[in-house]
């Protein structure tokens, strides 16, 4: 067991030491400028709300910001691999095809987290020169848009295990983007009961991630309750989600020819 | 008896192309016995199956019909790749490592200790001649270098047998000596090495036997010495003291090759024609220097059974 999570943690370190040499985490010294640049502005057009307006901008550019690195790092995360064909010597060496894709997908996770932690803490900087306190709650908000940030690392993941990067760019960034409106679609379908189109969007319901269980955004600025309960039961939602998605992407991989 | 390192048995393997995802056959029926210990060479035009066979004994690529086993073991089976190594064609690596990291890398994938690996590492990059660029990111290696620290890798776990697709390929005449030389070692301590190339007299210098592989079918598997020595293209017979209106008699079954004083060097043309004309030269009393088969090399062997086979 040892020595099964030894391999992937090689891989996972690998991956993390590519996305460092390609430059990726210089994103956060352009996140940092984007956010103090909103602040500026914020200042300026808004009366007495600045605070609450800099905590919701500061967190959604996290997220939008953190899905597109995850986007764009992790579609040709898989695929580079075989189209360089660095796969071929992996392969001839003891580790299992879904070791692989796992040491893959953490290895994201951890450039992710990097990032997140490097922007949260700029965030939260920017916070308590603002408002000179910073709300505990935010490290909730955060640490929920992570693990909404590890889906969407899962789902370019699947998709580049056996997809082109453009392909699975354009499915994993419609998937962000139906994921934070499967509540809608959910209503919708309530809306068409009795048709097919409601089947559909049901099955499209169930079948998309609900990325809108990690945004307690809004409580969290406006200082709403949050049930603990939702808490919980957000964090099993997406751990299952992050789950069952490698675990199909494993078996795809496992079958598939690298030519 | 000899053990059996890898074995195909009825291996075969199509692939699915273009927009019509029209069905190409890559190997048709490949029955092939490597033994434990030798060095095998495999053989074949471009496009003739070698490195679809290399994917299939490494996993990359997945069988449609047949067998392989390598130490009575599926490719599919993790434990053995604890004891073969692989260098595929044209590699490309990550270059963003430099070196070490690069090697560290992959023995850290065999769970190798790290004063192991350190010593490893140090004694693979001096044997492909990399110890001065052991820190130099790979992003900056010429193709011949990036060949020989494919080598290095290859050889992280000290395989018992070593895969080399094209292993020649891209480097310089000393880099060649270099390769031949690190496959002659790998033999001396009792590896198995299978090695395609295209560089014939490379292969036939250091492989112990040879596969050659036309169309995705093995045409011919044997001892280099022992297909090589079945097509004699003809016998040279040197005599001494013959004058040329003597050779008359011999029209049809040999030809004079060249004259060097008194002596005539005539080339019999078929082995069935050697009894014949020694008989003759014996009748007429003439001396016979010598008598020496002409065998084929294994460039023209190589180009007799690929000949308008090759697609």
């Amino acid at each position: 067991m040892k020595s099964f999570i030894k391999k992937i943690w090689v891989i996972t370190l690998n991956t993390f030491k590519e996305a460092v040499r390609d430059r990726i985490l210089y994103s956060i010294v352009f996140f940092a400028f984007l956010i103090l640049i909103l602040s500026t502005i914020m200042d300026v057009v808004t009366i007495g709300q600045r605070a609450k307006i800099i905590q919701d901008m500061g967190l959604a550019s996290i997220s939008i910001f953190g899905a597109l690195i995850a986007i764009f790092v992790g579609i040709g995360l898989v695929y580079k691999e075989i189209d360089k064909r660095t796969i071929f010597t992996i392969v001839s060496k003891p580790v299992t095809r879904y070791q692989f894709l796992l040491g893959k997908y953490f290895g994201l996770v951890l450039t992710i987290l990097v990032e997140v932690l490097a922007m949260g803490t700029i965030f939260l900087a920017l916070v308590y020169y603002t408002s000179g306190y910073i709300n505990p709650r935010l490290f909730a908000a955060i640490g929920l848009t992570f693990l909404e940030l590890m889906v969407i690392c899962s789902v370019a993941v699947f998709f580049s295990s056996f997809s082109t990067p453009i392909l699975s760019g354009m499915f994993t960034l419609g998937i962000y983007l139906i994921g934070h409106m499967t509540r809608d679609l959910y209503e919708f379908s309530a809306k068409l009961e009795g048709t097919f189109l409601a089947v559909i969007l049901k099955i499209l319901y169930y079948v998309f991630p609900n990325l809108d269980n990690f945004n307690i955004r809004a409580q969290v600025v406006h200082e709403l309750p949050i049930d603990p309960k939702y808490f919980f039961y957000s964090v099993l939602y997406g751990l299952l989600y992050i789950t069952l998605l490698l675990f199909v992407s494993s078996i795809i991989f496992t079958k598939r020819d690298f030519k | 008896m000899t053990e059996k390192a890898v074995e195909l048995k009825g291996v075969y393997k199509a692939f699915k192309t273009g927009f019509t995802m029209k069905k190409v056959e890559a190997l048709n029926g490949v029955d092939l016995v490597i033994n434990k210990g030798e060095v095998f060479g495999y053989l074949g035009p471009n496009g003739s199956g070698k490195t679809t066979t290399l994917k299939l004994i490494m996993g990359i690529i997945h069988l449609d019909k047949g067998e392989i086993k390598i130490m009575s073991k599926s490719p599919n089976d993790i434990s053995i790749k604890e004891i073969i190594g692989f260098l595929p064609e044209s590699p490309y690596f990550y270059d963003y490592l430099n070196a070490v990291e690069f090697l560290d890398f992959y023995a850290r994938l065999f769970s190798i200790p790290k004063a192991i690996r350190r010593d490893k590492i140090r004694r693979l990059l001096k044997m492909v001649g990399l110890e001065k660029r052991a820190g130099e990111s790979l992003r900056h290696f010429s193709r011949g270098m990036l060949q020989r620290i494919g080598i290095a890798q290859a050889l992280i776990n000290d395989p018992e047998i070593v895969f080399l697709d094209e292993p020649m390929s891209g480097l310089d005449p000393l880099g060649r000596a270099e390769v031949k030389e690190i496959i002659q070692g790998l033999k001396r301590d009792g590896k198995t090495v299978v090695f395609s190339s295209h560089i014939l007299p490379d292969v036939e210098a250091i492989a112990d036997r040879v596969g050659i592989i036309v169309n995705g079918k093995i045409r011919d598997v044997g001892d280099l010495d022992k297909l090589l020595s079945k097509r004699v293209s003809f016998v040279e017979v040197t005599v001494f003291g013959l004058d040329r209106d003597m050779l008359d008699p011999l029209k049809g079954k040999a030809k004079v090759k060249r004259i060097l004083g008194d002596r005539i060097v005539l080339l019999v043309e078929g082995v069935e024609n050697v009894d014949a004309v020694i008989d003759y030269i014996r009748f007429c009393e003439i001396g016979i220097e010598s008598v020496e088969p002409i065998r084929m090399t294994l460039e023209e062997l190589f180009l007799s059974e690929t000949k308008g086979k090759s697609k």
